[in-house]
């Protein structure tokens, strides 16, 4: 049984919304009762069956093919270590084939075809990830480590949004660009990350194919599964051979893929690390390129906020798949007059979140992806204490098995501490104060990121001057972490360039003539 | 004895004022006759840096400057270069341009700054959008200044090639900091001394004048440089995309060795306004 919550201390008075929780002044300390703290929960486990296969191939020109040098990797489940199948590890040669494949399908078939009938492909893959949409959700959540609520609710229903969008943009692509007429660039190399791996095979590939693009795409190592899986539905909408190849594998495989002559654009989702060596790789091409890369958002709240609402914005915007978010809100700077209250609750929220079994639906916080990520997340918690912050967890029982981390905060964090400027890619909150508006705007400013960022309060006018003055493609005012296809989402400064999703995002998959 | 005129010196316009090069180095040019006609500045990278931090302390103003006032302010440049049409012509013949080629060029380039300048309070309206999100969100998507840009101007048509490049990266609240023509570098001179008689506040344009090739490597690395526009041969093409890389430069590039029409009328566009914004979405519930 969860023990009581240790940390008992009990906030000050402070805010207009203080005095809620705590004693008042002069009053006994009361125990203070946390939800599910008197009884067990029973396990309620997703039962769908992801039909896993033991083995998965190169989805190269239509078809699953084994990787020319026959070897392969494993695939394994963060969430108890165990091997859930093969994955094909491919090589240069497979790339080149894959290349040949969406080169031959570019100039024989995708390009000349009509954008009605290229948008029904589209929307056929949209349906039928709808039809699998259960089956899916628990592969990726066995693959990836992220609750199933997550996979369920958010990662497959907005991948399948991604397709149905974009499928309505094939035929009206002379509505993009006023003036100006969109003509397709060829074929596309991309490469995409492990944290969001359906969903951001979506934001890649719907695009490309809307704009009449063929793509070769790879798949993080980590999270391959679904990738190939999403393959099977390509197969099954009829989509015609090599207009998407899967090639997976190691990282190497994905600098050759982008790097690749034949790529007339390539796309890179990932760190901001990985980026600019791949930016290296191909300086001095005509390649075009997207990049969308990390981030160290500043969530500001004020003292005027609702902060019951801000408390779980913070939660949601930092813990949401365990804080494995290019986006996440991992710097929360606090209004003074209103810190103690807003750390109080956010400590009081984080005791009753549920860290575990990743296919449990009651589950809050599944898996860290990797032992590799795990240890990484580790080494960030002991940076973090060595500068000098206060670190705090909620009591928790972690799995025996598995990769799994609590939800940290720092207090007491300054704007020098590697906690506060670093992207830790994990369930790790840094919070920092401020007292003036200016001064909140400069911290969250103070970054070579420039991805989002949060605003919490209830004054319109703050709301526009705060949207306005932060450098961050992306800006939630009074909630946090929400996407859309029709929504573009993309960085300033080192979080890259180019914008996925809405019309504006189309526009990158394309050239003007 | 006839009157001996009193020549020019030519100085590069930098922060709204006119300097020499920090290094006191300068180039001769010659006129078409082949006749020695001025030494001009020969920049180094100590005053690019300079430019950038003129450009820098411009920038939140200019940026924050109505668009309606931004257009009116390019529109008020376009007069100035129409009413010293003689002026500019004079040193584009320096250069070998006929009387003739010199009035069209001009011509051309005070059309492309009325073009941009209409565009001031325009193109957001055409690039920006509300996005019907499926959630009760109220969804934007605005455009917004990068910061400042590096522009590297090609060798031809020296006047008409580098306000093509500057006007659309100004118009949207963007600075510049600008590398004029390498082989007729006396019209970009002549330029600033028009920008410093247009309402254009001192450090939005900033115009240097030297070898590209002691200045490239300079802007490819520069970290305060946002962004570059650049019409550069391969090799400068790969040093400025590689240098670009460390602080995630965005960049535009035109090939030297396949030279853009830049009197066509491809050669103005949106996009070209589009290629130095950035797009910040906005969500907010919508809720009592």
């Amino acid at each position: 049984m969860p023990t009581l919550a240790a940390d008992k201390k009990p906030a000050r008075s402070a805010g207009r919304n203080g005095g809620r929780i705590g004693p008042g002044p002069g009053r006994r300390p009361v125990t203070e009762l946390i939800f599910g703290d008197l009884w067990e929960f029973d396990p309620a486990p997703e039962t769908a069956d992801p039909k896993l296969k033991p083995r998965y191939e190169l989805f190269i020109n239509g078809q699953f093919v084994a990787p020319r040098a026959g070897k392969y990797f494993d695939s394994i489940n963060p969430a108890n270590e165990q091997k859930l199948a093969e994955l094909a590890l491919g090589g240069e040669a497979d790339v080149d084939a894959a290349y040949a494949a969406a080169t031959r399908a570019f100039e024989t078939v995708w390009a000349r075809l009509p954008g009605r009938e290229r948008g029904k492909f589209l929307y056929r893959v949209a349906r039928l990830l709808q039809d699998r949409a259960r089956e899916f959700a628990v592969a990726e959540t066995m693959d990836n480590g992220k609750p199933i609520r997550e996979t369920r609710d958010f990662d497959v229903p907005m991948c399948a949004a991604h397709f149905f969008y974009h499928g309505g943009w094939a035929d009206k692509l002379e509505y993009v660009a006023p003036g100006r007429r969109m003509a397709p660039l060829g074929v596309v190399g991309q490469v995409i990350p492990w944290n969001f791996p359906l969903l951001m095979l979506s934001w890649k590939i719907a695009p490309a194919l809307a704009a009449g693009n063929c793509v070769v795409i790879k798949p993080a190592s980590n999270t391959s599964i679904t990738a190939v899986k999403l393959a099977e539905i390509f197969q099954d909408a009829g989509l015609p051979p090599g207009v998407v190849n899967v090639i997976t594998g190691p990282g190497a495989t994905g600098g050759y893929l982008m790097a690749h002559p034949a790529a007339a654009k390539i796309a890179f989702t990932g760190s901001t690390e990985v980026g600019k060596v791949i930016m290296r790789s191909v300086a001095g091409s005509d390649k075009r390129m997207t990049m969308e890369l990390g981030g160290k958002a500043a969530n500001i709240v004020f003292d005027d906020a609702p902060i019951d609402q801000a408390v779980e914005g913070i939660v949601n915007g930092i813990f949401f798949n365990q804080g494995q978010v290019c986006c996440a809100g991992s710097r929360l700077l606090v209004h003074e007059p209103v810190a103690d209250l807003v750390v109080a609750k956010l400590k009081q929220r984080l005791r009753v979140l549920r860290v575990g079994d990743p296919l449990d639906k009651n589950t809050d916080v599944g898996a860290i992806v990797s032992r590799a990520q795990l240890d990484t997340i580790q080494r960030y918690l002991d940076i973090g204490v060595k500068e000098g912050a206060e670190m705090w967890q909620p009591p928790c029982r972690l799995p025996a098995k598995g990769y799994f981390m609590p939800p940290t905060i720092f207090t007491g964090v300054t704007q020098s501490h590697c906690i506060a400027r670093e992207e830790i890619f994990g369930p790790v909150l840094s919070i920092l104060t401020f007292r003036t508006i200016d001064e909140a705007i400069e911290k969250a400013n103070n970054t070579a990121y420039g991805l989002s960022a949060g605003v919490w309060t209830d004054k319109g006018s703050r709301i526009l001057k705060m949207s306005t003055e932060l450098k961050a493609g992306v800006v939630w005012a009074n909630t946090f972490n929400k996407f859309d296809p029709t929504s573009p989402f993309g960085g300033y400064k080192e979080s890259g360039f180019g914008r996925e999703g809405g019309r504006q995002g189309l526009l990158d998959y394309a050239r003007l003539v | 004895m006839s009157r001996l005129p009193i020549t020019k010196t030519p100085k590069v316009y930098v922060g709204g004022a006119f300097i020499r090069s920090e290094s006191g180095r300068t180039f001769p040019i010659k006129d078409a006759g082949g006749n020695f006609f001025a030494n001009i500045p020969q920049c180094t990278r100590k005053d690019l840096r300079n430019a950038v931090e003129a450009a820098a302390k411009a920038g939140p103003g200019w940026a924050k400057r109505t668009p309606y006032n931004r257009g009116q302010i390019l529109y008020r440049l376009g007069e100035m270069l129409e009413a010293r049409t003689a002026d500019m012509a004079d040193a584009l013949r320096v250069g070998g341009a006929t009387p003739a080629t010199a009035r069209r060029e001009i011509a051309a380039t005070v059309d492309r700054l009325i073009y941009y300048a209409g565009w001031a309070d325009k193109y957001e309206q055409v690039l920006g959008s509300v996005n019907p999100v499926a959630a009760p969100y109220f969804n934007f998507t605005v455009t917004e200044p990068m910061g400042i840009v590096g522009v590297i101007a090609p060798e031809e048509p020296p006047l008409l090639g580098l306000v093509s490049l500057i006007a659309p990266v100004i118009v949207s609240g963007n600075t510049v900091v600008a590398l004029a023509s390498g082989v007729q570098p006396y019209p970009a001179i002549v330029l600033g001394e028009m920008l410093a008689t247009s309402d254009l506040p001192g450090g939005v344009v900033n115009l240097l004048t030297g070898l590209h090739k002691e200045l490239v490597p300079t802007f490819a690395t520069h970290a305060h440089l946002r962004a570059l526009a650049a019409v550069a041969s391969a090799e400068e093409r790969k040093t400025l995309a590689l240098g670009a890389v460390e602080s995630v430069k965005r960049t535009k590039f035109w090939k030297a060795e396949a030279p853009t029409d830049w009197f066509a009328g491809k050669a103005q566009s949106l996009y070209a306004i589009r290629d130095f914004l950035e797009f910040k979405t906005t969500w907010h519930p919508i809720g009592a």
